[in-house]
């Protein structure tokens, strides 16, 4: 099918006067992985149940495939797999059981649906717990299954909100593995989080939510640049006279932020030489000389504290 | 907005999985023994009373249902009062456990809609009220043929079927009740809470409630005798408004066939009359058809409320 995924515009939810999504408009192309992050409360969840056909729409459209959600939502959700933030199971039930139970109402049956369940409780690694009641499962199982679930209709479309909340760094890590397998079988995903620097691994895209509203939206370092200025971090750790006046002084560099023997400088360019240079000309002790990767955590509490000030 | 798709899709996969569940539930097997205990007693009582008294009425198989022995009630006091209890117990967590076990978005967001959800839970636990009655109907039956030793005539079998309905009908009002409140209150122990305390109101306070209620608000007459005649009619139409008086009249007409009517007669009316002849089934049927109509659409408002309740919440706690 062409066209994308998911695209909305001007999709808004109120609960009375207080509006939880605010105009959102965004694109995710088939076999995109995408992130919505944000702080709880910013709006992805309510973003997503809109797009699952799960809450009305105030106003705005969303398309999941070309598809209205809210006017062909079982068509919608025939294709697209939803893990909800918290997964919960039947405690009375075993994993299987409660696969069985999606699966039947999904329209599968008999031995299609036995071998689909066996294919995805293994995908997820959890083939030797199948037949135990979910009421024994640690978190991490739960979600594992969770995302099996979500995985039983074989959709071209997987949502999973808050995927590695709760989980373990481990245990986040093998989950991640596990939506990497699926970008593999050119599976849509749209994943939420407020941990960002988690899933940024993972994501081509992501759109960051502040107060119902998408606040930036574009790839990793795109959004770094974009919000950091087009620049190097480079953090020296030296000890030596007026080594600030120094550094400031090397050509290139931009910005200088000392806190105690370490100084954080905003460079247009990779000038590691040329500092170590200037530290070395000055009389100075270099201790180490690195170059840091921005990460998504920095985009967005620096974009913050912009968007703070110039509120 | 015209939404396409089924909404029947899913209901059997609902039905089956409820029906399942509630019938190797721990409830369940609580159930078992209330029945066990409900059978034996009511028997015990009903039997003990019919070997002093034995061959003095026609319809002997129906005193079954309805002969107590101090301090044991009769087979129908047992289950008046056992119906709405088990019902609740059926009811109460329908929806509201789905939230507190965080399951209800990872169900809906299976190609079905809430329709099918919520009438799969309904059916599914009509279904086993069913089970439970219609059991509880047969062992009583036969323990009384094996313990009196004297087959039912088929009429007897007739009012005792449609007895049968109407306990059934009787009991989808106290679930469709108890389904409300599991949509109304978050907590399923306030929700049990709730209608139970609903039943004892129903049960207890009514009728005293009926009596005050109709004093004042009867027409006053200058004829003191039509002036009651107006009370007894407003306290009758009030108590009515319990699907317990409903039940209980409904029964008093089927399982004794002698009663002529419900309400208050006036002696004009009983000219001609043959007291304490037998009614034939068709016209004890019609007189409590208002009763068993009163208790369906009982039960299909309290849905449609629970349905649109539901139908309205949001997937988010």
């Amino acid at each position: 099918m062409a066209g994308p995924a998911i695209r909305t515009s001007n999709l808004t939810k109120k609960y009375g006067a207080a509006a939880a999504v605010d105009r959102i408009s965004l694109t995710v192309e088939i076999g995109e992985v995408f992130g919505l992050l944000g702080p709880n409360g910013s709006g992805k969840t309510t973003t997503i149940l809109m797009l699952m056909g799960l809450t009305d729409v105030t106003s705005g459209t969303a398309q999941v495939f070309g598809m209205d959600p809210a006017r062909r939502p079982l068509a919608v959700k025939q294709q697209v797999g939803y893990m909800p933030d918290a997964v919960g199971f039947y405690d009375n039930m075993t994993a299987r059981q409660n696969l069985r139970y999606s699966g039947r109402l999904a329209g599968l049956a008999g031995d299609v649906l036995a071998h689909r369940i066996d294919k995805t409780l293994e995908r997820v690694e959890l083939t030797d717990v199948a037949d135990q009641l979910v009421s024994k499962f640690s978190r991490g199982m739960r979600q594992r299954l969770g995302l099996a679930d979500a995985l039983l209709k074989s959709p071209k479309l997987v949502i999973l909100d808050e995927p590695t909340n709760g989980l373990d760094p481990h245990a986040t890590h093998e989950f991640l593995q596990l939506i990497e397998s699926l970008r593999r079988d050119s599976v849509t995903v749209l994943l939420s989080s407020h941990l960002l620097d988690r899933v940024q691994t993972v994501c081509d895209r992501v759109a960051l939510f502040n107060r119902g509203r998408i606040a930036l939206l574009g790839s990793v370092s795109e959004l770094a640049s974009k919000v950091l200025g087009s620049g190097y971090r480079i953090e020296i750790d030296a000890e030596g006279d007026n080594l600030g006046q120094i550094l400031a002084a090397v050509e290139g560099a931009q910005a200088l932020h000392i806190d105690g023997i370490r100084h954080e400088i905003l460079a247009t360019s990779d000038i590691r030489s040329d500092l170590a240079n200037a530290v070395t000309r000055a009389g100075g002790r270099l201790y180490r000389l690195g170059i840091r990767q921005m990460s998504l955590d920095e985009v967005y509490t620096a974009y913050f504290r912009e968007a703070g000030h110039a509120a | 907005m015209r939404r396409e798709g089924s909404p029947w899709a899913g209901l059997g996969t609902v039905v089956t999985k409820e029906s399942v569940d509630h019938l190797g539930s721990t409830r369940m097997r609580l159930m078992e023994i209330l029945i066990g205990l409900t059978a034996a007693g009511a028997i015990y009582g009903a039997i003990s009373h019919i070997r002093e008294s034995v061959g003095q009425d026609v319809f002997l198989f129906l005193t079954l249902f309805t002969t107590g022995h101090n301090p044991v009630p009769s087979f129908t006091g047992f289950i008046g009062f056992l119906v709405p209890l088990i019902a609740i117990a059926l009811g109460f967590d329908a929806i509201n456990s789905e939230y507190s076990r965080r399951t209800l978005g990872r169900v809906l967001a299976q190609p079905i809609y809430r329709d099918a959800l919520i009438l799969g839970k309904f059916l599914g636990a009509l279904f086993t009220l069913t089970i439970v009655l219609v059991s509880l109907w047969l062992l009583v039956t036969g323990l009384g043929l094996l313990l009196l030793g004297l087959p039912p005539s088929g009429e007897e079998v007739a009012r005792a079927a449609v007895f049968l309905l109407v306990t059934i009908a009787y009991g989808a009002v106290w679930l469709t009740m108890a389904m409300l409140f599991s949509t109304l209150f978050r907590q399923p122990a306030t929700a049990a809470l709730a209608a139970l305390s609903l039943w004892l109101v129903l049960t207890v306070f009514w009728p005293m409630l009926a009596s005050g209620a109709s004093s004042v608000l009867a027409a006053h007459d200058p004829n003191p005798y039509l002036e009651l005649a107006n009370q007894v009619r407003v306290e009758q139409a009030i108590s009515r408004l319990s699907p317990n008086t409903l039940y209980s009249e409904a029964v008093l007409a089927l399982l004794h066939p002698e009663t002529r009517a419900l309400g208050p007669v006036f002696y004009s009316q009983l000219e001609g009359a043959i007291l304490g002849s037998p009614l034939p089934l068709g016209e004890s049927v019609l007189l409590i058809w208002p009763h068993l109509t009163g208790l369906i659409a009982a039960s299909v408002l309290l849905f449609t409320m629970t349905y649109v309740n539901f139908q309205r919440q949001e997937i988010r706690a």
